[in-house]
């Protein structure tokens, strides 16, 4: 076991060597694969992101009952007191159109339209959440609540975040395949590394087999060649990222500044950029075995 | 004990380079196998080093026949021989020293006892005060007792090797034939190609001839 904990320590050491002496062509490879990672990585980086913000949406989709003008305040109060004791419903709200108005005062861009207006042109309004938020059940609802005669109007607020969640589907779908095709690219850099390595090393490996090195003593420093570049090309995959989503976010700022909220891009949380780092060092790894399985049937002493 | 029975050699396009070879070296036998180019003496040392395997016939070392071990274990096997060949196969990327440790890289030795056998085995050949050299600035004869240390530096109990004295001027010759004596006196099986008619001619022990890959005189 000692020996065989020592042999991996050489492998390892010798991997580190030849980094070293590879020089600014292992610092290319290494930004190569990085570049290469970054945008899946900063692809899956925004996926969440946008997923979280639908997500916080969703959760709790409401449905906006706007009520004709000429409804008398009575019968509309009476409408909320009635959707409030409804099993289905959540949380009920009754919303009298002055509120409404003075909401609209208070918003910043629209101050200036709210103050122009002569009278209030708002409607009394109903927001209510239910129990249950399937689409099917909200839509139920609605189609319910459009038949009452007080009802002018019936919006289902978790429409958008909808459309929305399927289009991140689209978009995540797209980053599985972005990512596949570039980790085969990040492979096929590091196959064709390890292949220059594997032939500048041509006769200490034959005569390592002449002399009684066995296959995995042989390939054992290759295969930790593989997962160190594949490893600095995480490191440089996050940094990266890290970098890009800083300045995205100082661009962001300003935006969400204009709307009054606030959002900033997160960075990937640490378990997300640990695996971001080990799927580089695994796909190195992979690289590196098919091209020593390849080129070390070439250098056969037997 | 190396024992070869009805060893026969075929390479592919159909060169036969050994015809029903049968043998037998007792443990610390010094033998020399001589013959003219192409006899089959290479094959022949190839064939105990698990280098090739035998078309027909088997090639049994310590009770081993090379014929049936599993590729696996064939390193295994390589350990136990020390090899030295014609064109040495020296690594020129590295030190002297370097050199003679890399058959310790892959044995069990802890790394002070590999240190201490390297430093040994370039002591035993003379070499120890120019292990930091790299192998190029060695003469002819001073590589080819590098070459003897790496083979002997795990102490193994067969010595094989393959014209150690071409292209070497007779003194460095009789130097290197030296040292092969100097290892089979303490036990080791020394077994050595050649067509060194000097070498031949003052060798008192074995000698085994080929001719066209058959045992001609023994």
């Amino acid at each position: 076991m000692r020996a065989w904990l020592r042999q991996h320590r050489q492998a390892f050491a010798s991997a580190l060597r030849k980094l070293r002496a590879q020089g600014s062509a292992a610092v290319f490879s290494s930004l190569a694969i990085g570049v290469a990672l970054a945008l899946p990585a900063g692809g899956y980086a925004l996926l969440a992101d946008l997923q979280a913000l639908t997500q916080r949406i969703a959760q709790a989709p409401q449905i906006s009952v706007f009520l004709r003008r000429e409804t008398p305040r009575s019968e509309a109060e009476g409408l909320g007191t009635r959707l409030a004791r409804d099993s289905r419903v959540r949380h009920s709200k009754f919303l009298p159109r002055e509120d409404a108005l003075a909401r609209l005062r208070g918003t910043d861009s629209l101050a200036e339209v709210a103050a122009s207006l002569g009278e209030n042109p708002l409607p009394d309004a109903i927001v209510i959440q239910l129990n249950e938020s399937t689409p099917a059940v909200l839509e139920a609802m609605a189609r319910e609540l459009r038949g009452l005669a007080p009802v002018a109007q019936v919006q289902v607020d978790s429409d958008w975040a909808r459309r929305l969640a399927a289009l991140a589907g689209v978009a995540r779908t797209g980053t599985g395949l972005l990512t596949a095709l570039l980790a085969l690219g990040v492979v096929a850099v590091t196959f064709n590394t390890i292949r220059l390595q594997i032939l500048t090393q041509r006769t200490e490996i034959e005569v390592s087999r002449l002399i009684g090195a066995t296959d995995a003593f042989i390939r054992r420093p290759f295969y930790y060649l593989g997962l160190l570049q594949g490893l600095g090309g995480g490191a440089v995959a996050l940094a990266l990222l890290f970098a890009c989503l800083a300045m995205l976010n100082n661009a962001v700022a300003d935006l969400s500044k204009t709307y009054g909220t606030v959002f900033q891009f997160q960075f990937l949380a640490p378990a997300d950029a640990f695996t971001v780092a080990a799927f580089a060092g695994l796909i190195g790894w992979l690289g590196a075995y098919m091209s020593v399985s390849k080129y070390l049937r070439e250098i056969d002493v037997f | 004990m190396i024992s070869l029975s009805e060893v026969c050699k075929r390479y592919p396009g159909g060169k036969d380079a050994l015809l029903g070879v049968s043998l037998t070296i007792e443990d610390g036998a010094f033998t020399l196998l001589a013959g003219p180019s192409g006899a089959g003496k290479s094959t022949l040392l190839k064939l105990i080093a698990t280098i090739e395997r035998p078309t027909s016939g088997t090639v049994v070392l310590n009770g081993q026949n090379l014929a049936a071990l599993r590729r696996s274990a064939l390193p295994y096997v390589r350990r136990n021989l020390g090899l030295v060949f014609q064109d040495q196969k020296l690594l020129y990327d590295r030190s002297v020293y370097d050199n003679v440790m890399l058959p310790l890289s892959f044995s069990d030795h802890s790394p002070k006892e590999a240190v201490r056998r390297a430093r040994a085995a370039l002591d035993k050949v003379g070499l120890l005060a120019r292990e930091r050299a790299n192998p190029i600035q060695l003469s002819g004869g001073e590589q080819q007792r590098l070459a003897i240390a790496r083979a002997v530096v795990n102490r193994p109990a067969i010595l094989i090797a393959d014209e150690p004295t071409a292209n070497l001027d007779a003194a460095s010759a009789a130097d290197i034939l030296g040292i092969f004596a100097s290892f089979n006196q303490v036990g080791v099986t020394v077994l050595i190609a050649t067509h060194d008619e000097a070498i031949l001619s003052r060798h008192a022990g074995r000698l085994v001839r080929l001719a066209q890959g058959r045992v001609a005189a023994q």
